[in-house]
């Protein structure tokens, strides 16, 4: 697609047949042969996913551990080294600047691997309130990111290396040789299920998933796009920066208050998220399930007893449950599980009912982004 | 552009449905080069029996995983009959879209319509130019 930029693995995705589509200014694939195969082969053995188009930025020095410590909404400081943590990044406002993963490296080094469509933004922020001695660099063009998923990841990543993945812990990484090219791996993803993402050098790219795309095969791996990687992570109820969060709302609202540690210590945006926190908020972030046919998007509005009271962030069918499924805002009211509303689809009221989130509960339904 | 069928007794519109004109009846669906593009297809709205369609017009909605794409009518016409297997299995449009997978057959009003429809011939080398 002309005008968009492309990630290492562009010529694979093109050998392969995949549809692009446009994503974060990325061409980017979004199905190899279909969202539901590919959905499936992650919820029972493994998907292979391109996520290049994430961006990574990192800060070393002496000052770089408080410096992130004041820019997140949960403690870093006492991260160790070859450990990840989930988190925000907050403004003044108690908004979410965007969602993260921090990777531990070393005493004075970490980096933060951010969504593609926040790069500059997370960037110019970041380089807003660190001090001179911090230096902030942004590697994203120059590293690939491969997300393998699904309760035979372990196993399809144990055939392209002889170091030993499967103890690798959850929200753990390591330096390891895959493919013969030298790798960070982490047990982490986007998905609800088991697996790990694996930040390689853009030239290494290509041949770590040819690799395991080739040796993955007998397990059941397959090529997966972000089609799938949608529907996974909206099973999981994972936020979408963009859908459920954004500049304006508190991460509390979003229902993300276990990573926001509040009590002991100040970051950016903790005096706003304590106010509105104190102040009550006025809507939460709820799943819920469609109980007649229909299908939630993005955008609809949610009523009740006529009254135009939320909006849907992010819905569509599940595959794993043969349901449709969705997140909305809704009135705090409107929050717990059995309460009801309804999502207005093309001008037709559709029941919904408030259920618990996350909708599929994975091996390990641990939170992470890809 | 990937494989797709074109059968030869079907007449095509450009907004990718087809139309089997038997007696005064029309059976409509989408083409499979269409539900290809859709991709996974997980729910139809159908038009209500008695609707009337109008040529070219909006009638009702294909959904597939990521898409929301409108059903736009190749003839004019009263429906008859809608599929409402398509309610529990709207997966029949991406296996058999020329089959199992139709939408809806319409009383015709206007034999001169139907004949407007593209031919096979011409209706792959709309998809051929249009791809191009």
């Amino acid at each position: 697609m002309p005008g968009l930029r492309r990630t290492p693995l562009a010529g694979v995705h093109e050998r392969l047949g995949a549809r692009m589509v446009e994503f974060a200014g990325f061409s980017m694939p979004v199905q190899y042969t279909s969202i539901r195969e590919e959905h499936a082969a992650v919820r029972e053995a493994a998907g292979l996913f391109d996520v290049s188009h994430m961006g990574q930025l990192g800060l070393e020095g002496p000052g770089a551990i408080e410096s992130v410590d004041r820019l997140l909404c949960r403690r870093v400081s006492d991260l160790r080294a070859g450990r990840v943590r989930y988190g925000l990044l907050c403004n003044e406002r108690g908004g979410v600047v965007d969602d993260v993963t921090v990777y531990r490296l070393a005493e004075q080094a970490l980096f933060l691997c951010v969504n593609a469509a926040n790069v500059q933004k997370d960037r110019r922020w970041i380089a807003a309130h660190i001090p001179a001695d911090v230096t902030l660099r942004d590697t994203s063009a120059e590293t690939g990111l491969l997300a393998l998923q699904g309760p035979a990841s372990a196993e399809a990543l144990a055939r392209v290396t002889t170091h030993e993945v499967a103890t690798l812990r959850r929200f753990a990484f390591d330096r390891i040789e895959v493919a013969a090219c030298e790798v960070l791996v982490s047990r982490t993803g986007y998905t609800g299920a088991d697996g790990f993402e694996i930040y390689c050098g853009a030239g290494d790219a290509e041949r770590i998933f040819e690799a395991l795309l080739a040796e993955g095969k007998p397990v059941g791996l397959r090529p997966a796009g972000l089609g799938a990687r949608d529907t996974l992570r909206l099973e999981a109820a994972l936020p979408l920066y963009g859908h459920e969060l954004d500049d304006e709302t508190s991460p509390l609202e979003a229902g993300l208050g276990r990573f926001v540690a509040l009590e002991g210590r100040d970051f950016i945006g903790a005096q706003a998220i304590r106010r509105r926190r104190d102040e009550g908020h006025e809507r939460a972030l709820v799943g819920f399930e469609l109980l007649e046919r229909g299908i939630a998007r993005a955008d609809h509005r949610v009523a009740c007893e006529g009254r135009n009271v939320g909006r849907v962030t992010s819905g569509g069918p599940s595959p794993t449950l043969g349901k449709s499924i969705g997140l909305a805002y809704v009135p705090t009211r409107l929050a717990a599980p059995g309460s009801s509303f309804d999502v207005m689809v093309r001008d037709r009221a559709i029941p919904a009912r408030v259920v618990e989130t996350p909708f599929v509960r994975g091996a390990a339904a641990g939170r992470g982004k890809g | 552009m990937t494989d797709f069928e074109i059968p030869d007794d079907l007449r095509y519109s450009e907004e990718d449905e087809w139309a089997r004109l038997e007696g005064d009846r029309v059976t409509i669906g989408i083409t499979d080069w269409a539900q290809q593009q859709l991709g996974d297809i997980v729910y139809v709205e159908l038009p209500e029996v008695g609707a009337a369609l109008e040529k070219g017009e909006p009638f009702g909605v294909i959904e597939s995983v990521k898409a929301v794409s409108d059903l736009y009518a190749p003839v004019s016409g009263s429906v008859l009959e809608v599929n409402t297997d398509l309610a529990d299995r709207p997966e029949a449009v991406n296996e058999d879209c020329y089959g199992d997978g139709w939408i809806a057959v319409v009383a015709v009003e206007n034999e001169e319509e139907h004949a407007t429809l593209l031919d096979p011939t011409a209706y792959q080398k709309y998809l051929e130019e249009r791809d191009a």
